[in-house]
């Protein structure tokens, strides 16, 4: 008699492990640019959110304005070009913030970036809201894959919907060759070298501005691919979805050390799923799933302040 | 610290031996040879390659560095000695473009110096510093790849795709870099991380990581620096391989002993002024040089307490650079 209670409790919670991995991977994308930045200058970028959400309207725009309707509504076509577009406005917005926000206050005390931060974030939301036609309200975002679901046969199935796995497939490539990039390249070299050391840096022939820039531009390009996942996902966008999913990734690169690479994307896959789970089995639900967020947060910086990947200090022999 | 280093054959070599002890064999000849084709900075030109005149170095009221003149021709190794304050490591901080002069200039092979630390490099100026500056989360061999940057030439894109020009630079690098680290002889820690090293193996592959630049002029801030004797000596081997190379070599360092058995040259610098100039033997003889190390005959000494000031603001200048 119980098996057959087992099996709809199993289906369910299956169901929210894959919703969770979809989220999780999403956060991942965005928190891989707060945790470069952060690795790179030392600066929570609390702006990086609205970068992901500048994104979704690129790729948004240039489905609605650019692209003829034959072609915006082709998957095959619409998908990539709209991913390249958000990449593209993503970083271009993610380098100007940079180079007209941040560099001049390179040398400032660091309470002075992170204001700007917090100010550029605001400045951003609203010019979308005073200048993206119709941004006053959330706007309708096409689903840009194939539509329909694998169901695995458990209990009342678990529907994992094609987007959803394209989303987890593409962070996860993303986030591996991201990897791939800093580890084995020269300029991945540089930019590790630039956050060790900056001096030496310079003096090995590095120039510190560009890499910078790079660090930007890279973070920018993943946040704008978030960015019109996420809308392809959930199919509607508004501009509070920057600060809403900054906040997560924030608190992603966080909880997997930040300046760490794979630790983003750990974290992120962590609140994807601690988000799905509270929402779905405690006391609250959804309402209350932001707080188990933090909850796990609180709890893993009490045990281990640097989180998980995190170098617990830097010693120097 | 406290892991072991494991070497490639997967053998764990005798740990409290391991982590306190550093090389101290001189470079093998084969690899010295190799190294020298590859880096080809000797061209066996007669003129003086790096040339300092009137070098002067002011901060604030403080006269760090006064009228310092210094020709190195190739192949040569000189030393630069004085006490502590004296301006050495404000010199080094000129001649690699980390201080712009206040008045005075620096000539390399003929061309007046860049003021950018990175255009120095490329023009063939490197050097070590005194407290060890390596990227310490970053592997040996990524240290001196990193060192191989100025020379190395990839884009964004042929990086992204792992495209074939991408390709053969990694490759090119990776073997000088394996290269380099069998010639100050570190081959075993290629793969640790450099915090991880013992500290005399840290110098090293400071050293390493310069010659990977290919400078054609190597400034070395106290390579011996807390080392014991046996390392001392696999130090002054390794800095004649390197002069080997065709590398012409600046060196400061506070044992005497060490500068006059291994330099061509040894300059004297006290309180920013260039007090003796002149092969070790005529240093080592010179009255002033005792004077300057072992402090004047009493009397003296309590007359320049007073004016003490000029010592300490000194050494205060030469803390800016690091």
């Amino acid at each position: 008699m119980h098996a057959v209670e087992e099996t709809p409790r199993l289906s369910t919670f299956l169901s929210q492990i894959a919703n969770g991995l979809v989220l999780g991977s999403l956060i991942a994308l965005i928190a891989l640019g707060y945790t470069m930045v952060y690795g790179i200058i030392t600066l929570i970028n609390f702006a990086h959110g609205e970068i992901f959400m500048v994104g979704a309207y690129g790729g948004l725009a240039t489905l609605t304005y650019i692209l003829p309707t034959a072609i915006a509504t082709t998957w095959y076509f619409a998908l990539p070009i709209a991913l390249v577009a958000g990449a593209l406005v993503a970083m271009l917005i993610a380098v100007a913030m940079e180079r007209f926000a941040y560099r001049p206050l390179r040398n400032a005390p660091r309470l002075a970036p992170l204001i700007t931060a917090l100010g550029v974030s605001v400045a951003l939301q609203e010019a979308m809201r005073v200048f993206y036609p119709g941004a006053t309200a959330a706007l309708p975002f096409p689903n840009l894959f194939v539509e329909g679901a694998v169901v695995i046969p458990i209990g009342d199935g678990v529907v994992i919907r094609y987007v959803g796995i394209l989303l987890v497939v593409m962070s996860l490539v993303l986030a591996f060759g991201l990897e791939r990039f800093i580890e084995r390249t020269r300029l991945g070299r540089a930019m590790r070298a630039t956050s060790q050391d900056r001096d030496v840096a310079r003096l090995m022939g590095i120039d510190p501005d560009r890499v910078i820039v790079l660090t930007f531009a890279i973070g920018g390009a993943l946040a704008g691919v978030a960015g019109v996942l996420y809308g392809s996902y959930l199919n509607n966008i508004n501009i509070d979805m920057g600060f809403q999913n900054g906040i997560f990734a924030f608190t992603a690169a966080v909880l997997g050390g930040i300046g760490n690479i794979r630790g983003a994307v750990v974290g992120g896959l962590m609140i994807g799923l601690v988000k799905a789970l509270a929402g779905q089995y405690m006391p609250g639900g959804t309402a209350y799933d932001y707080v188990w967020i933090f909850v796990v947060l609180i709890a893993v910086l009490v045990f281990r302040p640097q989180g998980f990947f995190g170098e617990s200090e830097r010693v120097r022999a | 610290m406290s892991e072991n280093p494991q070497t490639a054959d997967g053998a764990v070599p005798d740990p409290g031996a391991e982590v306190t002890e550093s090389v101290t064999e001189a470079p093998p000849e084969e690899v010295t040879a190799e190294l020298a084709d590859d880096m080809h900075v000797a061209t066996g030109t007669r003129e003086p390659i790096l040339v300092s005149s009137g070098v002067t170095m002011q901060f604030g009221g403080l006269r760090a560095l006064n009228d310092v003149n210094l020709s190195l021709h190739e192949g040569e190794i000189i030393g630069l000695i004085g006490p502590n304050g004296a301006g050495k490591t404000t010199f080094f901080n000129c001649l690699t473009g980390l201080y712009t002069p206040t008045s005075g200039q620096v000539v390399l092979r003929g061309k007046p110096m860049p003021q950018d630390p990175a255009r120095v490099t490329e023009a063939g100026v490197a050097r070590t510093f005194q407290n060890i500056r390596l990227f310490p989360s970053m592997t040996a061999t990524e240290n001196v790849l990193v060192g191989r940057h100025v020379r190395m030439k990839q884009g964004p894109l042929s990086s992204l795709l792992h495209g074939p020009r991408f390709r053969r630079s990694e490759a090119e690098a990776a073997e000088r870099a394996e290269k380099l680290l069998a010639f100050v002889g570190l081959t075993r820690f290629s793969e640790e991380l450099a915090r991880n090293l013992p500290y005399g193996d840290q110098r090293r592959l400071e050293i390493a990581r310069a010659l990977a630049t290919d400078p054609s002029v190597l400034l070395l801030d106290e390579p011996t620096a807390g080392m014991n004797a046996q390392e001392t000596e696999a130090t002054r081997q390794l800095i004649f391989a390197i002069r080997d190379l065709g590398v012409s070599v600046v060196v400061i360092e506070h044992d005497t002993k060490f500068i006059f058995t291994l330099c061509d040259r040894v300059l004297v610098l006290v309180q920013g002024e260039l007090l003796v100039e002149g092969s070790p033997d005529e240093v080592r003889g010179d009255p002033r040089v005792v004077e300057a190390y072992l402090g004047a005959p009493p009397e003296e000494v309590s007359a320049q307490l007073q004016t003490g000031g000029a010592t300490v603001g000194n050494g205060t200048a030469e803390g800016k650079s690091e």
